[in-house]
């Protein structure tokens, strides 16, 4: 090994998040697919109703990272997702505001305008989203440039490439660097599920980015096939389980991609509950990442309001 | 000022609302099973000879909701010579009818009885909820659906019973008595009667005391069905008529599910009479897990494995055998995760835990559990509220039970599980062996050529492997030693109705 490879994880040991990823792996233990699929889907039978159903949602829509990640994005198109963002059903005061909006760096100072005062966090993704196949030390600038702008949450890849030949200490030095270049901005660390293959992976990846020192760890970029799915997230938030167990840290959990409806949004947060308990029902540990979900719950509050469903045409398309 | 200057101000307007509320626990509101489309006849009588008689006692004894402890209806108190009469209707059809008909006409009128089953299944789920106490998501999602699915597989197999025995002559047996238990009282009668009817016997059928009222659904089904009377009677009662039923002479093979006492005494009073006998009693399962399991799966399976159907189960896996290097996680999870289970009103969808079956049950899970805290054992209780009324016990584990425990000998058949420890594979097999039982055991291991290894030196019936509590009517399941003998299920259940030459 080389004295430049060394170098760098000496002067690391000293970061308070970053642990050691011969511990990480040791926590990867096994995952059966069958098992942990029928759990999740046990849980997804929760029968939700009345007050536990208005709650659950409006607790949902807090807990939402509105996203809107395309090429074709406007300062328009944000803008209008920043006013949902802060107030998604005008006519219900009771409809809390969502937990962030998620967008690319270069919106980041637009949208921190655009959200003002209003609690609202911004959310960028960086490190070459989605692919992440870009050299390190872009990583590690458009980070410290999304924060710079006034990101509070960053949202980056990890290295599949890397991950899927094997070479973990690498893939656990890149997230360390970028938790570094996120000074006091919050770390998610999306693993792209999709792209690992199985449960064991996605174990083995969750717990080498809880000991990198992410403070969220998310299932998708929602560019890829897979995206979240209620075992995937099952599986993941039993990890951030034993790593409090094992640190008294707790990570929160984000899935992302694939979650349109307020059934589903509900399912999540049943597994969440059942799995975590209480202490986790919040935004500073659970995000929903989603685009076309809002709208569904509003159409479901407005029914549990109203009794009526309405058409999407009274629920405006952002 | 622009309009996005004046948008942005009032947005600055709004109050930052809650990012999220406080901690509190979700309270799921209660989510109820429909039970208007239910209506239960205030008294049921005996079903023989396809038609519905008065006993012969002239005597109804009250069935109850265990969950309320409120009378549901009355049934028919049968005796020896209501058994007697109810033989004679099967000896008549037999001989008249049932065994006459072709193994296709056979197979018509069983499917029959399993599409009506399935389009009734959410009135008879909701029956077999309020009269045993099992969450209601069992019943819709397991009992019911399970007891069809024997009927549509026995029906397959009823014209084919030369394939099933290969070169060899086929005829059925004469009169079956089968006596089921309380635990899952349609699936029961479904192991029992289809591969019956199949091969070609009639059945005279006693359902548990305790729990009636799908069998006397069933005995409507098997009406509408079109039957010839007769081939199935169903005569409900206490011991008396269990007795009466299995030492009968007109019967020419008794089918029994129950307690390892009753085996016992009923296979005392066939010996030599020539009839042929199953039986399918106790058990005291080993659910091994070793260090290199999914952990988090395990106690999924481990919770699955005793707290389904409140442990009234006979494959329950009630002695937990866990390597002690990984004694702590397991323990921790499993403690975590019984607080999670929703114990109370059964027909709520969302519970997971029912009520006891009965009191004279709760007396005896509770005699053993006290036993279990008197020899030193250290008891984990899920800290959930119960109901003031009806019959209930709370998920329970204890750890640091000796092999020589009651609690890990005995049949507690409740939601109690004991907890032992063991080091390596060779200690896990004697250990899981030294028992009376032998009819089910789960193995939890990543590794498959430890899996073949256990599977081959566990004696027990079923070998669970990295799951438990799974059924299938395909697959055959029964005991060793004094779990029992014969086979339920799959092609091997057809062999106690077969005569072959």
């Amino acid at each position: 090994m080389t004295e430049t490879a060394i170098a760098p994880n000496l002067s690391r040991a000293v970061a308070p998040y970053r642990r050691a990823l011969a511990d990480a792996l040791e926590l990867a233990i096994p995952v059966d697919a069958v098992a942990a699929e029928e759990r999740a889907a046990s849980l997804a039978k929760r029968s939700l109703k009345k007050d536990s159903k208005v709650w659950g949602l409006k607790l949902a829509i807090s807990m939402m990272d509105l996203t809107t990640l395309e090429g074709k994005d406007t300062r328009g198109k944000v803008y209008a997702l920043c006013q949902k963002a802060v107030r998604p059903d005008p006519s219900d005061p009771e409809v809390p505001p969502v937990a962030a909006v998620c967008v690319y760096p270069t919106m980041v100072s637009f949208v921190k305008s655009a959200l003002g005062q209003s609690g609202v966090k911004v959310a960028a993704v960086a490190t070459g989203f989605p692919s992440g196949q870009t050299f390190p030390a872009i990583k590690i600038a458009e980070t410290r440039q999304a924060v710079a702008a006034g990101a509070d949450e960053i949202d980056m890849v990890i290295d599949r490439g890397a991950f899927l030949s094997g070479h973990y200490q690498h893939v656990f030095d890149e997230i360390a660097d970028i938790k570094e270049a996120c000074g006091p901005a919050h770390l998610k660390v999306i693993l792209e599920t999709g792209d690992l293959g199985n449960y064991d992976q996605i174990r083995r990846a969750s717990m080498i980015a809880m000991f990198a020192g992410a403070d969220f760890i998310k299932t998708s970029t929602g560019k890829v096939g897979v995206n979240a799915t209620l075992p995937i997230t099952l599986v993941m938030l039993e990890c951030i389980r034993d790593f409090y167990h094992l640190t008294g840290k707790k990570i929160g959990m984000k899935p992302a991609g694939g979650i349109s409806n307020s059934k589903l949004a509900l399912a999540y947060l049943v597994v969440l509950y059942e799995t975590m308990g209480p202490e986790w029902m919040t935004s500073d540990l659970f995000r929903l990442g989603a685009s076309s979900l809002l709208n569904d719950i509003l159409m479901q509050l407005r029914k549990e309001r109203t009794g009526a469903y309405q058409s999407g045409d009274y629920f405006t398309l952002d | 000022m622009t309009r996005n200057e004046k948008n942005r101000e009032t947005l600055e307007r709004l109050a930052p609302g809650p990012a999220s509320p406080a901690v509190i626990n979700w309270e799921y509101s209660a989510s109820l099973e429909s039970t208007d489309h239910v209506s239960i006849a205030p008294r049921h009588n005996l079903f023989i000879g396809g038609r519905f008689v008065e006993p012969h006692s002239k005597k109804w004894f009250s069935t109850i909701n265990p969950a309320t402890e409120e009378e549901l209806s009355k049934v028919a108190e049968g005796d020896a010579e209501d058994v007697d009469r109810a033989v004679r209707e099967a000896r008549r059809a037999y001989e008249k009818s049932w065994r006459k008909l072709s193994g296709t006409e056979r197979a018509k009128y069983i499917f029959r009885i399993a599409r009506l089953i399935q389009e009734k299944s959410r009135a008879l789920a909701v029956v077999e909820t309020m009269n045993g106490g099992k969450p209601i998501k069992e019943s819709r999602d397991i009992d019911i659906p399970l007891a069809a699915a024997h009927f549509f597989y026995y029906a397959g197999w009823a014209d084919k019973l030369e394939y099933a025995f290969p070169n060899r002559n086929v005829s059925p047996i004469g009169v079956a008595a089968q006596i089921i238990p309380w635990n899952f009282p349609l699936l029961m009668a479904a192991w029992k009667i289809a591969p019956a009817l199949a091969a070609g016997n009639t059945v005279v059928l006693k359902p548990a005391e305790t729990t009636p009222l799908t069998s006397l659904m069933l005995a409507e089904i098997i009406q509408e069905a079109g039957l010839p009377p007769g081939v199935v009677n169903i005569v409900t009662g206490g011991p008396a008529a269990g007795a009466a039923l299995s030492s009968h002479p007109g019967v020419d093979k008794i089918a029994f599910t129950g307690s390892t006492e009753v085996g016992k005494r009923i296979e005392r009073a066939v010996a030599g009479t020539g009839k042929r006998l199953t039986l399918e009693l106790g058990g005291k399962a080993p659910n091994i897990v070793f260090e290199d399991a999914p952990l988090d799966q395990a106690v999924e399976g481990i919770v699955n494995g005793i707290y389904f159907n409140q442990g009234h189960v006979c494959c329950a896996g009630s002695r937990l055998f866990v390597q002690e290097s990984v004694a702590e996680p397991v323990l921790r999870k499993l403690r975590q995760r019984i607080g999670t289970l929703r114990v109370g009103n059964p027909l709520d969808k969302n519970t997971d835990v029912g009520a006891i079956n009965s009191q004279a049950q709760l007396d005896k899970i509770r005699e053993l559990v006290q036993s279990g805290t008197d020899e030193g054992a250290e008891i984990f209780q899920s800290s959930c509220s119960l109901p003031q009324r009806g019959f209930w016990f709370p998920p329970t584990f204890f750890s640091g039970v000796a092999q020589s425990s009651r609690i890990a000998q005995e049949e507690i058949f409740g939601p109690v599980l004991s907890v032992l420890t063991f080091r390596t594979p060779e200690e896990a097999i004697e250990r899981a062996n030294n028992t009376p039982y032998g009819l089910s055991a789960g193995v939890w291991t990543e590794k498959g050529s430890r899996i073949l290894k256990m599977a081959q030196k566990l004696r027990a019936g079923v070998i669970w492997a990295n799951t438990y509590n799974k059924f299938d009517p395909t697959s055959p399941f029964g005991g060793f030693k004094e779990s029992g003998f014969g086979r339920e299920g799959g092609l091997h259940g057809l062999a106690p109705y077969v005569m072959l030459s």
